[in-house]
């Protein structure tokens, strides 16, 4: 008699090996896009759009600094400067390097200043959102 | 190096980036994305537009 598998074999058989491709995809991706912007697309060949968020998230994080704006610290001594650093440590490596560098240390001496402040801070978080978008690909949740 | 750039013309470059990456992470198509940036972007503008003349307008 021949030993057809039931739907219920078939499932079991082939699940595995989905669910560790897609784990490490959905691990690797998140982590590269943190700590390089844009990375988390470009491992899943999302050229363009990977690109796009690599130079907009550079951009804004190195106007930012030419603007002589503030990377904070997490000593955390104010609430707003606890927010401050949340915002900056999205933007990874980028904030990794600024602060081994010790650039945008100074104090804020112009209302450029305080704007290139806020640019860092919106690096950073725009770069937490672009690696929840990395995350989705990796889990087919998006194309 | 010290990059001085006026209030309207930060607003405008941060609003290109935003509306880039909006664009990009809250739409599934291509099309939408486009769609969707340049909205963002007629938003931001057209927000720190309004603004100001609300500022203006509570200045006098």
């Amino acid at each position: 008699m021949a030993n057809f598998p039931t739907s219920k074999s078939l499932n079991e058989t082939q699940k595995p090996a989905t669910e560790s491709a897609t784990t490490t995809m959905s691990v690797t991706a998140p982590v590269v896009g943190w700590l390089i912007p844009g990375a988390g697309h470009l491992i899943q060949k999302r050229w363009i759009r990977g690109l796009l968020l690599l130079v907009s998230i550079f951009s804004m994080f190195l106007l930012g600094l030419a603007m002589q704006g503030r990377v904070y610290k997490p000593n955390g001594g104010d609430i707003l400067d606890i927010l401050g650093f949340i915002g900056d440590v999205g933007a990874g490596g980028l904030y990794i390097v600024a602060r081994i560098a010790g650039w945008g240390e100074g104090a804020i001496a112009h209302a450029t200043a305080d704007y290139g402040t806020k640019f860092i801070i919106v690096a950073g978080l725009l770069n937490f959102i672009a690696v929840a978008d990395a995350y989705h690909i990796a889990i087919g949740k998006k194309q | 190096m010290n990059l001085r750039l006026s209030h309207f013309s930060a607003a405008l470059l941060f609003a290109v980036f935003a509306s880039v990456v909006f664009g990009i992470t809250q739409r599934n198509n291509p099309r939408d994305m486009i769609r969707y940036g340049l909205y963002c972007f007629a938003m931001f503008v057209g927000g720190v537009i309004v603004a100001g003349w609300v500022m203006w307008v509570l200045r006098r």
